[in-house]
């Protein structure tokens, strides 16, 4: 055989190890296959070298466009990924191994968890963090479901504002369970405090926020905690993690559990994953968090180590009673996390953030200057905003792609009524000629498609 | 080693950033605003690569050590599998494109290899359909629940349980209440395989279906899984394949064929992508025809053109399980490691994982005063052994593992599965070399012998990794699980 297959005996060693085995032939090994099972095995191309397959996956690359400018957030972000992200969470003793199941054997990837879960306490402003989710959008569900099983409740309270992706998953996801939604649409870009509050009752478990929403728009939604906690419900809230930069935390709102995706931590776009899901929650709920969880200990002599703790908790033990079903988590992107994080630096955080809501000003300013060009709300927000357009927000933004520019996200796709919303974001990435450029292209694509 | 905070001296930096431009518009509303910057490491540079570096020295892994866990599937991981998924065409693709009117046609390299993949997978498993959205195994298994829901949902069936063999992976249990059904755990018989009398007496109507490893978790293909899958079809059950342990079987006999009806794959098990010390993985769900109004969208799906295309449109689907379309990353690498293997190379691997399986297993067998065999025939890709002989000299299972390490081999998985006393369960797979498992055996003998005559040595154990054994208890009681500020 010409094309790799990893195994690593040579014939000779399979003849010398079937006679130790005392058989003839492999098949003797199948011998409890019922023989009416067999296949005529698989109808899939030969194998290919190394090299081959790189040409052929390298000419798939290629047809994809990797030239985009992009404006496109609604909540996967074109950060900067600085070099040494890469070459070290790649090294092999940390990717090639797996949970941490033999502590003594994974202080590094124990550690390095226990470092990222400090990152997370620190940026959320709250008691604990796990070792990690899948995304953002099931790390939001598991946040409901803890408020669900913690006030054994099943009533839940979604602003509008929270990501319409997410929405959709946590909808889905609980389709089989008894949980009763309650939508409270925006007004005027922020969460509805009259509504929410009329809506909040004593068979309320959570009330979900996002922070910025889904339209860009920040808010101090501290008085919603407030409410939520009157009725002895839940508060929960997702963030962007480079907004925690520089606003006010869900610790400092009085928030119970935040979540969030952490892809924008040095996690590379990848056409959707893997990303990361992040969740912190107050010391009160720590025992029923989902997922892993390191703490620290120390072994015989008192030297300090880390280790998988609050097992209890998990599938692996409790089977059908535990708080999730999660397993494998996103161990090598929480990695890549705290690296960035460690990176960056305090201050050098700031600055990423600080750089994402100048060059959003600068091109708020710029772009409403347009002719027929309108913010859709007049709130303060962090680095993404909604234009309203003079005409259909999906054909302009197609026709700013045709020029190479990923403008933004048209957010009449969930959102009816809003057909001529754009949604753009500004990364430190984003340098002021590209804003500039964006610019003028805007201006010539609605100049030629002309005005309602 | 100490903590990167514990290196954090103020004011130094690491990687800078453009300085943000000054623009008083820009400014945020006080009020608005954290009341301090969150208290991130002040590293250098050069500070914070040799502290992950260092700490990246502290594990055992794949690249450094044989890793004989059980139901992990610990193989090597191609490099060129890695760089494959890091081609800026891969890499740098915003995922929300294709919703752009236009976008799908800026990423058909990209909506192409997922229709590839989809189609091979579906191939692998005899599968009529594969959605590659569930992100992890467990999340695939809450996919393949949500489907089983659905389907008799729309069948009008009133199902209430699903069923699970003892020896099966806790998340089985957990996924299958996750979708609202009750559970009923089937025991196993002396050889490790589920019961039938007592599976046939625990089906009923109000059976949703079965969820089950084959070969399971004992490394034994189930000889009856034929009748097995009449049983629960004559009550409009449905048969789930968990791919735990698909590693044994591929090219030799596929799940569709053997009376599954849907099953999740776990990437990072079989098809080799990295576990990244617990993820990420990826946990397609293959179903057979009659469930395919039930997947997840969006789906991939060619034109008549021939062009690649996100198609949303199933009334019947479950719906939206995942944000985008997996994990992207992951699945490249599977696919790249597909296309290097083909048919008979995927058949190699199983074989050959098979082969290195048993020839531990008949290594270990003549150590029965130590190592008790569940099994007296063939084994597929893992064996389970039992320390209980060595219950006399005070060893246990856990002392076997703490051993391992310090002969420089990762432990196998330990009490697991519960059907079985003292479990070592080893697997092996098809990337090690038998001088590998001449040495692993050879270890184990020894380990043996050092229970036999000085018990002590072995419960001192590990003695040469970066910590000894950890007080697992004291780190439940304190609950220290972030630094202190």
């Amino acid at each position: 055989m010409d094309n790799p297959s990893f195994c690593s005996l040579a014939e000779n060693d399979r003849v010398e190890m079937l006679k130790r085995i005392g058989i003839d032939s492999i098949d003797d090994l199948y011998a409890d296959l019922p023989a009416g099972l067999a296949c005529d095995g698989l109808d899939l191309p030969q194998g290919i070298s190394e090299m081959e397959m790189l040409r052929e996956l390298g000419g798939l690359a290629r047809s994809n466009r990797d030239d985009l400018v992009y404006f496109c957030g609604a909540g996967i972000y074109d950060h900067f990924i600085p070099a040494a992200v890469d070459p070290i969470a790649s090294r092999g003793e940390f990717l090639t191994a797996y949970t941490p199941y033999q502590p003594e054997a994974a202080q590094g990837s124990l550690q390095a968890i226990f470092e990222y879960q400090t990152a997370i306490v620190r940026l959320t402003g709250l008691d604990v963090s796990n070792a990690s989710l899948y995304d953002g959008g099931t790390a939001l569900f598991e946040g409901m479901m803890l408020a669900i099983n913690h006030t054994r409740r099943r009533k839940v309270i979604v602003d509008a504002g929270v990501n319409p992706i997410y929405r959709r998953i946590i909808r889905s996801s609980s389709s089989n369970l008894d949980i009763e939604y309650c939508e409270i649409p925006l007004q005027n870009g922020l969460a509805d405090r009259a509504a929410i509050e009329a809506a909040l009752d004593d068979e309320t478990a959570a009330v979900l926020l996002q922070n910025p929403n889904f339209f860009g728009c920040i808010d101090d939604l501290s008085e919603i905690a407030e409410q939520a906690h009157a009725v002895k419900a839940l508060a929960v809230v997702s963030c962007y993690p480079q907004a925690l930069a520089l606003l006010k935390t869900p610790g400092e709102m009085g928030f119970d559990i935040a979540t969030g995706e952490g892809q924008p931590l040095g996690i590379p776009l990848s056409f959707g994953g893997p990303y990361l899901g992040y969740m912190a929650v107050t010391k009160k709920l720590a025992r029923k968090m989902p997922g892993r969880v390191v703490g620290i200990s120390e072994d015989g002599a008192g030297e300090r180590g880390y280790v998988l703790t609050l097992q209890t908790r998990e599938q692996h033990i409790r089977r059908q009673k535990a708080t999730s079903n999660i397993c494998t988590n996103q161990a090598n992107c929480a990695l890549r996390a705290v690296i960035y994080l460690s990176l960056l630096g305090k201050e050098g955080f700031v600055d990423v953030a600080e750089s994402c809501a100048a060059n959003a000003a600068y091109a708020y300013a710029k772009l409403t200057e347009i002719d027929g060009v309108e913010a859709l709300c007049e709130q303060p927000f962090f680095n993404e905003f909604v234009l309203k357009l003079p005409r259909n927000a999906a054909e302009v933004a197609g026709e700013m792609l045709k020029r190479g520019v990923a403008a933004g996200f048209p957010v009449g796709r969930y959102y009816e009524g809003l057909e001529d919303a754009l949604l753009m974001a500004f990364t430190e990435k984003r340098t002021r000629a590209e804003i500039d450029a964006l610019a003028k292209d805007l201006k010539d694509v609605l100049g030629t498609g002309g005005v309602k | 080693m100490r903590l990167i905070y514990e290196k954090s001296v103020a004011g130094r930096r690491g990687v800078r950033v453009p300085a943000p431009e000054k623009d008083e518009r820009a400014a945020i509303d006080p009020k608005l605003r954290r009341s301090e910057p969150a208290a991130l490491p002040e590293c250098a540079e050069s500070e914070v690569v040799r502290h992950f570096t260092n700490l990246s020295r502290l594990n055992f892994s794949v690249d450094t050590h044989f890793y004989p866990l059980g139901s992990c599937t610990m193989k090597h991981n191609p490099r060129a599998c890695e760089q494959a998924a890091g081609l800026p065409g891969f890499a740098g693709l915003h995922p929300i494109l294709p919703q752009l009117r236009g976008g799908e046609g800026v990423c058909q390299g990209a909506l192409e290899l997922l229709y590839r993949l989809e189609r091979s997978l579906s191939e692998i498993t005899g599968m009529a359909e594969t959605t590659l959205q569930p992100l992890a195994g467990a999340h695939g298994e809450t996919t393949g629940t949500m489907i089983i829901a659905a389907y008799h949902r729309a069948r009008g069936n009133r199902k209430k349980h699903i069923i699970v063999p003892d020896s099966s992976h806790g998340t089985n249990p957990a996924s299958a209440a996750f979708a609202g059904f009750d559970v009923v755990t089937v025991p196993s018989n002396d050889r490790g395989v589920m019961d039938l009398d007592a599976f046939r007496a625990a089906v009923n109507d109000e059976t949703a279906g079965l969820m089950l490893t084959c070969p399971n978790t004992m490394g034994v293909f189930n000889p009856h899984i034929e009748e097995l899958a009449d049983i629960i079809h004559a009550v409009d059950g449905l048969m789930y394949y968990d791919g735990a342990n698909l590693n044994a079987i591929m090219g030799r006999c596929k799940p569709g064929e053997m009376g599954f009806d849907l099953c999740h794959l776990n990437l990072h098990k079989t098809f080799s992508t990295p576990h990244g010390g617990g993820g990420p993985g990826a946990g397609p769900v293959g179903v057979c025809e009659r469930l395919r109004p039930y997947l997840p969208i969006s789906r991939v799906v060619q034109r008549d053109d021939g062009s690649y295309s996100l198609d949303y449109d199933y009334p019947e689907s479950i719906g939206y399980i995942a944000p985008f379309y997996g994990n992207y990353g992951i699945l490249v690498r599977a696919y790249a490691y597909i296309l290097m293997l083909g048919a008979s190379g995927l058949k190699e691997v199983s074989e050959t994982a098979v082969l290195n399986a048993n020839y531990i297993q008949e290594g270990l067998r003549p150590l029965d005063y130590a190592y008790a065999a569940t099994n007296d025939g063939r084994c597929m890709h893992e064996c389970v052994f039992s320390a209980k002989p060595l219950e006399k000299y005070g060893v246990h299972a856990v002392d076997i593992a703490k051993g391992l390490l310090d002969h420089g081999m990762h432990a196998p998985t330990v009490y697991f599965p519960l059907n079985v006393d003292e479990a070592l369960m080893i697997e092996p797979t098809e990337t090690e070399t038998r001088e590998t498992l001449d040495n692993f055996i050879a270890v184990m003998r020894e380990l043996a012998e050092t229970a036999r005559n000085n018990p002590e040595a072995l419960h001192a154990m590990p003695r040469k990794t970066p910590v000894g054994r950890i007080d697992e208890v004291k780190a439940a009681k304190d609950m220290i699980l972030s630094a202190p500020q």
